[in-house]
């Protein structure tokens, strides 16, 4: 029997993606994941019976969990991202498991921008390797929250505790330079269960949790951002009911607050208009709210009749963000096509879409090396760098590192309209200035 | 102290009121995909939960392959009356009249049929996106389909050649004949979906609950005696206490032995679950259909 979540408990969500090399163990780990906390189905597990009688010599092979569907092998298609979905009585589970050979760095990025926690399998033998680094660089530049590094097939070094603290020592030298607050190292062995799900009697000498156990228990409830209130207007909302007259002259904006929290009685500033007006009413459909937080999704009422509409911004009055058209950004480049200065993008940001040039690029990040080289001639696919962008209207944004909502874009390319980016917007230089009593640009 | 925290539900439901309104913010003319199943209730929910006190600024559309269940059928009208919506139904059965749809040789099932009329329809309103209330846990394949996904002029989807989806920021943008589909829904479970009808007192079809029927046993499932899946001669009906898991056509939805007549009652059934929600599609492979054999043959 699986757990029986209690219904009336609130429960919350984890997002978190796996990421290591081909042979790393990964696809085994989310199958013992799954498997060891009760969340198969007959059907499932004995259509990986029947695959083990054919290919895996009567054992049952956890990988073939989430290896996609056997079509899409013969066919040689390559999935991008995939996403897995169980529950304990704790928590709900959303898994973006991202294959590591091809376009791994597209992938991870895609997998990881909604993560709350990432994961990253080293296999025990070979310790370190160049995809760690990647991978845990990437995690830091998407500013991830939670970091657990999964020590797996430590059945293969005889549960070393020695290899275990020097595979730890080999993080712990490049770690420093990346900005990661709350790291975790488990030792586990994803074939045999091994701190999985129950404690390894293998290693007596680990005394924290297991990989589940950590899962369960992480605390993800500050990792949204509640200073400095933010609600990109995605839809006005006009009933433009000619026979309800409370309806009649309705005018609501709809969004889901990207930042803070917003209470009735208080002022907001609508950007780019630069008006301060007052929070009149939180309508939802369960009834008007006093107060709303990120990342709700309302509609507020204003106490004046300001020219606001989708790509708009309503702010607080403090913590406030930055409005320019010259954009410093770090890029993820996702397309075959690769980035060079001059070329035009759409931008995506929130719910505005703007024109953008390439006016320089400022650097690219070594992998290998974590050491930036200075300015390239090109970001080619799955090339990590800086940017500056010129925009043809001024966005209103922060930093990522301060909100993941307001900070970050996609680029699109004009003609074929493919996402070719992924983009995080370094701080602004200065903020949207008070004046004359009034907010302006 | 106020507690600034959303439950599972919660998040869920913002991230689809988000989806639902980038839609109404992006296309010129969107539809909502609206069966009159559990999934798609959960769409009109949330579609109300983005726009009231507006209208809901899309009209429903249904394609009726003719093999739906009437209970399905009934609901479907009422709930889009009530919601004040504009429901456009359009016929697999037209569709073959017209020569839209063609009918392989013998060919009875209208699962196929749907296609070639749901891309009718999309091009007569020019429709150039529709949300829909597919999830990615219903199967392997539907693992990797994005909430934004795009189909080009013939409507194909290509999985090699998908958006990249970063944070939740959708491109929705589009060449002439191209199309969007939308899944809101995208990171529902079964048991969500259950879960928020039950939040929600959501009313379903009474399918959904525990009645009873005449069914014959066929591939490894029981099949609803109707008068497009009448006995054959050899065949043994019986009446059973049952109840539909997933609605698909009248004939090919396997029912499930089941004394649930109420949602929670579904939820607990759902929770104790050992076989997946596809698991009852005859549509399904024969060899989850095997397993259900076994099941039952492991349980008497």
């Amino acid at each position: 029997m699986p757990p029986v979540p209690p219904v009336n408990v609130p429960i919350d969500i984890l997002r978190f993606n796996t990421c290591g090399s081909v042979d790393d163990g990964k696809s085994t780990l989310i199958g013992r994941l799954l498997y060891d906390s009760k969340s198969l189905m007959e059907d499932q597990i004995e259509a990986l019976e029947r695959s083990a009688d054919i290919t895996g010599g009567g054992q049952i092979n956890l990988a073939n969990l989430t290896d996609g569907l056997r079509a899409e092998r013969e066919q040689g298609i390559t999935i991008d991202v995939a996403y897995r979905y169980f529950a304990t009585p704790r928590r709900k589970f959303i898994i973006a498991d991202t294959p590591g050979h091809v376009q791994y760095t597209r992938n991870m990025v895609t997998g990881a921008s909604t993560a709350n926690l990432s994961i990253v399998l080293v296999d025990a033998r070979t310790g370190v390797i160049e995809q760690s680094r990647r991978h845990t660089a990437i995690a830091a530049l998407l500013r991830i929250p939670h970091l657990v590094v999964a020590i797996n097939k430590m059945d293969l070094v005889g549960w070393s505790e020695q290899r275990f603290l020097e595979i730890r020592a080999q993080f712990e030298e490049f770690l420093p330079r990346l900005d990661i607050k709350d790291v975790k190292f488990i030792p586990l062995s994803a074939l045999n269960g091994d701190n999985v799900v129950e404690p390894s009697p293998h290693t007596p000498w680990y005394v924290g949790p297991t990989l589940l156990g950590h899962l369960e228990s992480v605390h993800i409830a500050s990792d949204w951002n509640l200073s400095g209130f933010r609600l990109p207007v995605q839809w006005v909302n006009r009933p433009n009911n000619p026979t309800d007259s409370a309806l009649h002259d309705f005018r609501g904006f709809s969004g889901q607050i990207a930042g803070g929290i917003v209470k009735v009685g208080q002022k907001v500033i609508a950007l780019p208009a630069g008006i301060v007006t007052t929070v009149k009413q939180i309508w939802t459909y369960d009834g008007p709210v006093q107060e709303a937080f990120c990342p709700q999704s309302v509609t507020l009422v204003l106490e004046h009749d300001i020219d606001i509409s989708r790509g708009s911004m309503l702010i607080g009055t403090e913590h406030l963000p930055g409005a320019s058209t010259q954009l410093p950004a770090e890029v993820c480049w996702m397309h075959s096509r690769a980035l060079q200065p001059g070329k035009k993008y759409f931008l995506k940001h929130t719910t505005h879409t703007v024109q953008v040039a390439v006016t320089e690029i400022v650097n690219k990040l070594n992998m290998a090396t974590l050491e930036t080289e200075e300015a390239p001639a090109e970001l080619a696919v799955n090339d990590i760098g800086e940017i500056r962008l010129r925009a043809a209207k001024p966005l209103v944004f922060d930093g990522y590192a301060t909100n993941r909502l307001t900070g970050s874009f996609i680029l699109i390319e004009q003609g074929t309209n493919a996402t070719v980016a992924a983009g995080m917007l370094l701080p602004p230089r200065e903020v949207v200035k008070p004046e004359n009593g009034d907010y302006v640009i | 102290m106020t507690s600034y925290h959303l439950d599972h539900l919660q998040h869920l439901e913002t991230e689809a009121i988000h989806i639902m309104r980038e839609v109404a913010g992006e296309f010129e003319r969107p539809a909502l995909l609206f069966s009159g199943g559990k999934d798609s209730i959960c769409l009109l929910r949330l579609a109300e939960k983005a726009f009231r006190p507006s209208d809901i600024p899309m009209p429903f559309l249904n394609v009726d392959t003719g093999h739906h269940f009437p209970e399905l059928n009934e609901f479907r009208d009422r709930r889009a009356k009530q919601l004040g919506g504009k429901l456009i139904v359009r016929k697999v059965e037209d569709a073959i009249a017209k020569g839209i749809a063609v009918p392989a040789p013998g060919e009875i099932s209208r699962n196929k049929l749907q296609i070639p009329t749901l891309l009718a329809a999309i091009e007569e309103f020019r429709f150039d996106c529709c949300i829909g209330g597919a999830r990615r846990d219903e199967e392997k394949a539907r693992a990797k389909e994005r909430f934004f996904s795009f189909r080009d002029s013939f409507g194909q989807w290509d999985p090699k050649n998908q958006r990249p989806e970063i944070w939740n920021l959708y491109n929705g943008r589009l060449n002439a004949g191209e199309n969007m589909r939308v899944f809101p829904l995208s990171n529902w479970t079964e048991m969500d979906v259950w879960e928020y009808i039950q939040r929600e007192k959501l009313e379903v079809p009474s399918i959904y609950f525990s009645h009873r029927r005449q069914a014959v046993r066929r591939g490894g499932q029981w099949l609803p005696v109707s008068d497009i899946l009448p006995p054959r001669a050899n065949e043994e009906v019986r009446e059973l206490v049952v109840r539909v898991r997933t609605i698909g056509d009248i004939i090919s939805t396997g029912l499930v032995e089941s004394p649930a007549s109420t949602v929670s009652d579904i939820i607990a059934e759902i929770a104790a679950a050992r076989v997946t929600e596809r698991g009852s599609r005859a549509d399904d492979k024969a060899s989850e259909a095997a397993m259900e054999d076994r099941k039952k043959a492991g349980y008497f």
